[in-house]
């Protein structure tokens, strides 16, 4: 579990993203790639403005072939519905079992906007103001029905409890939903939110509404110092800080034979590169790398993203894993079934629950 | 396209008999649902999809479809709580449902009002190429600014802007979906209508069916004229012989000023099926049914949408209330109408002293009933004489139950069918186009940089 100083078991994570790729197999095996490394999740990039197939739609095509990793789709919350973005991340939910996760991003571009021709590019700031009421509008729908409300009481006639069914009346900037949401509470009662805050703007956001943070560090001591800000943040925002996962964004090259290109990379690295810091050279090294980062008690984890998906994937879950696996800092089977449970978070209380339980 | 007595065939194999398509609808929310029943399971695990989608598939038919209802009902101001109520949301569904089946088609039913173009032809192009073929999507629409509050959007479209809106948005959703080169290069696309301006690049290319399948669901003279110029598929609720034929003589008599010809439009009622082994006991099977679906609160709630004020004083075993209705009164929201209440309770009550019959009973009596009821052999000689004679080219099975309810549907009569010839004995085929026997949509041919 992880503590204060993130010097409990690593969290691990990878990126299933391939160009250029529309059917369901490639995505099928490399999470299932994962799942054999016992990561706690694999993610997947989306965007309405290049070409891909929807990320969410994959990985539910990808949920019932897989037993017990998290899925996490990226979700854009910008030109979609808040209604129909949540109740999509809850049915992954449903038919994953609990092991449903999203990354919510915003659409900043003239070109993206184009092709909805609703509303113009707006400034990245308040792009991401929305995103996190899309996130907190979410919760509230999530937790719209309470765990218990269906009932079926054949002596009424009831299916349901109303009672404990409720309208959340959320007034946003840009949107307002009347609820209660069409899907009743899903398994994990909130999916995983996955925050990445490589964009400024998403910082706040990440405090404020993530369970998981993504961080871009060169190193540990300034990954340490982000993750310090953010749980700093959080607790402003009255969130136990505990219960945020800061993990440590990292491409990674493995095509670079058993050594690392960078000497002394161990510790010293990751290269910085535009897509963000990017680690290159062997498995055996990588292990290295993390498990520096994680005695320095840097980052709660990490989140790879492989330069070559099915070679950099396998050689991650053949070499990196096994070794940290044998350093004791990475589990070696799933203890759990959802992915909540992977991350050590408890399921969340149901807000109006609480409010109805309250007589006040 | 009208029936002729000559259409009749002999019994036995018959190569040139209609062959009967069916489809699979996920019973949900409704209250044609017996969620009392002790076999009924959930509504919303997984398990309940992958059985009936199992069982669809296993039966040969063409799809699985799902409804969609995009804000719970209400009734006097509250959450309606007598029918089965909360499903997941439909393409996620499908999804999933794809990486367990192999040729059921997948139908999603996905309003138009309340989604945009792009987003909806990607997600839809997605589920096609996930699925290797087997996506259709179900355009419904709806005004209704109850749903609207849930959405940016809001309720503003007033009913005649429903349909057009519709027709653009799928002729919308076709251009994205013909907008990458046949080798599998992007292009820009650009439309500009009265609904939508929009341009770009889509993010798929075409999908291994050329367009999803569309299916039409919606009764006025707007709707089958959008299903005339557009869809492949009509799911109706004219499910008697009679009304049937006269709905499938009107759509099929508007495909001509479209260019399109009768087997490019598959007529579909939503049916009910109960069996038993002799007519009798169907029959009593089928009673049993009506009596649960019709509960006295059950009973209750119709009359007040009829009558548009609050009765829950009256005795469901009672006589119905002597007081006319209220028009208009907002009492039920989130339901369709069932046409002018004040001749409603008129017909109701005349029936009602005619026959002697409570509240409970005369409602029973009155709304939807199921479709075919007796033995399996009869049912099987009912469903055939109906495609055969032009009242629909298959049907869509309802079952009242969570997620058994097709099971003896697909283990009886199905073999019937293929016995009488009308039905398949394999998949001929991996696409949902190619079940349906539809054509592959014509490219539009294009120079090669320009936008449409
Ligand atoms: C058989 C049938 C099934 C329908 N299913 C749905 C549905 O699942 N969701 C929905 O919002 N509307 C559904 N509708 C409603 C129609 O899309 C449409 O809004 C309604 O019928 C009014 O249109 P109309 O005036 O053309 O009949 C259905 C209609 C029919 C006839």
């Amino acid at each position: 579990m992880t503590t204060s100083t993130g010097r409990g078991l690593l969290h691990l994570a990878a990126a299933v993203d391939q160009p250029d790729t529309y059917d369901a197999d490639p995505y099928l095996t490399l999470t299932r790639l994962a799942e054999r490394g016992a990561l706690d999740f694999v993610t997947l990039g989306d965007s309405f403005g290049r070409p891909g197939p929807d990320a969410l739609a994959v990985l539910s095509r990808v949920a019932p072939a897989t037993a017990r990793i998290g899925l996490v789709p990226t979700v854009t919350t910008t030109h979609t519905e808040p209604f129909h973005v949540q109740a999509a991340v809850a049915t992954l939910d449903w038919v994953s079992r609990g092991r449903a996760g999203w990354r919510p991003e915003v659409s900043a571009t003239e070109e993206e906007a184009r092709l909805f021709g609703r509303r113009a590019a707006a400034p990245a700031a308040e792009l991401w103001g929305e995103a996190g009421e899309v996130a907190d509008v979410a919760t509230r729908l999530w937790d719209s029905w309470e765990d218990d409300a269906e009932i079926r009481d054949v002596a009424t006639g009831r299916f349901i409890d109303r009672e404990k069914l409720h309208h959340v009346d959320f007034q946003g900037a840009t949107f307002s939903v009347r609820g209660p949401s069409i899907v009743p509470r899903p398994p994990q009662g909130h999916p995983v939110t996955v925050v990445d805050t490589a964009q400024q703007h998403a910082f706040d956001v990440a405090a404020r509404h993530a369970d998981v943070a993504l961080v871009n560090a060169a190193g540990p001591a300034q990954a340490a110092a982000v993750r310090a800000g953010l749980r700093r943040r959080a607790a402003e925002y009255g969130r136990d800080p505990d219960a945020l996962r800061v993990l440590a964004a990292l491409r990674i090259d493995l095509g670079g034979g058993e050594h690392a290109a960078v000497p002394g990379h161990g510790g010293g690295g990751p290269l910085p590169s535009e897509l963000g810091p990017l680690y290159r050279g062997g498995p055996v090294d990588l292990a290295d790398l993390v498990a520096a980062w994680h005695r320095a008690g840097a980052v709660d984890g990490f989140h790879l993203t492989p330069v070559e998906p099915r070679r950099d994937l396998e050689r991650l879950v053949n070499g990196t894993v096994p070794l940290l696996q044998h350093r004791g800092l990475f589990r070696t089977f799933y203890p759990g079934s959802t992915f909540r449970e992977h991350l050590g978070l408890a399921r969340p209380a149901n807000q109006y629950a609480a409010l109805a339980g309250d007589p006040s | 396209m009208t029936t002729t007595a000559g259409r009749r065939k002999p019994r036995g194999h018959r190569p040139l008999s209609k062959q009967i398509h069916l489809a699979a609808h996920f019973p949900g929310v409704n209250n044609t649902t017996v969620w009392t029943d002790p076999l009924s399971r959930s509504q919303i695990d997984f398990a309940s999809f992958e059985h009936l989608a199992r069982t669809a598939e296993r039966g040969l038919f063409d799809f699985f479809f799902l409804a969609e209802g995009l804000r719970l009902r209400e009734h006097k101001g509250r959450v309606h709580d007598l029918d089965v109520v909360g499903r997941p949301e439909s393409l996620t569904v499908l999804n999933a449902l794809a990486a367990v089946t192999e040729r059921l088609g997948l139908a999603a039913t996905v309003n138009a009002t309340f989604n945009e173009p792009y987003e909806t032809a990607r997600r839809f192009a997605t589920l096609d190429h996930l699925s290797g073929g087997r996506a259709a999507w179900n355009v419904v629409t709806s005004s209704d600014a109850f749903t609207g509050e849930n959405f940016r959007r809001g309720g503003y479209l007033d009913r005649a802007d429903r349909y057009t809106r519709a027709a653009e948005f799928v002729a919308t959703a076709r251009e994205l979906w013909d907008s990458w080169t046949p080798g599998g290069q992007s292009r820009p696309f650009a439309h500009t209508g009265r609904h939508f301006d929009i341009e770009g690049e889509f993010t798929l290319p075409r999908s291994p069916q050329g367009h999803p399948v569309v299916i039409q669901a919606g009764d006025s003279p707007e709707g089958r004229e959008f299903a005339a110029s557009a869809a492949d598929v009509i799911f109706t609720r004219h499910g008697t012989p009679e009304a049937g034929r006269a709905f499938y003589a009107d759509v099929k008599g508007r495909l001509a000023k479209y260019g399109r010809t009768a087997g490019d439009l598959k007529i579909m009622p939503g049916v009910t099926v109960v069996l038993g082994d002799t007519a009798a006991e169907a029959q009593e099977r089928a009673a049993g049914i009506r009596r649960r679906q019709v509960s006295p609160q059950n009973a209750l709630l119709t009359l007040e949408q009829i009558w548009g004020v609050d009765l829950s004083s009256y005795d469901p075993d009672g006589p119905l209330p002597d007081i006319d209705p209220v028009v208009d009164s907002g009492l039920s929201q989130g339901r369709t109408k069932r046409g002018d209440p004040r001749a409603v309770a008129e017909q109701w009550r005349a029936l009602s002293r005619a026959k002697g019959l409570s509240i409970r009973q005369t409602v029973i009596e009155t709304t939807a009933r199921q479709s075919f009821i007796g033995t399996p052999q009869a049912v099987a000689a009912e469903l055939d004489e109906f495609v055969q004679s032009d009242a629909a080219d298959g049907f869509i099975l309802v079952p009242h139950l969570t997620p058994g309810g097709l099971d003896e549907f697909v283990d009886q009569v199905v073999p019937l069918l293929q016995e009488r010839g009308a039905y398949r004995t394999e998949y001929t085929g991996t696409t949902l186009r190619s079940h349906l026997g539809l054509r592959e949509p014509v490219r539009p041919a294009r120079e090669e940089g320009l936008t449409v």
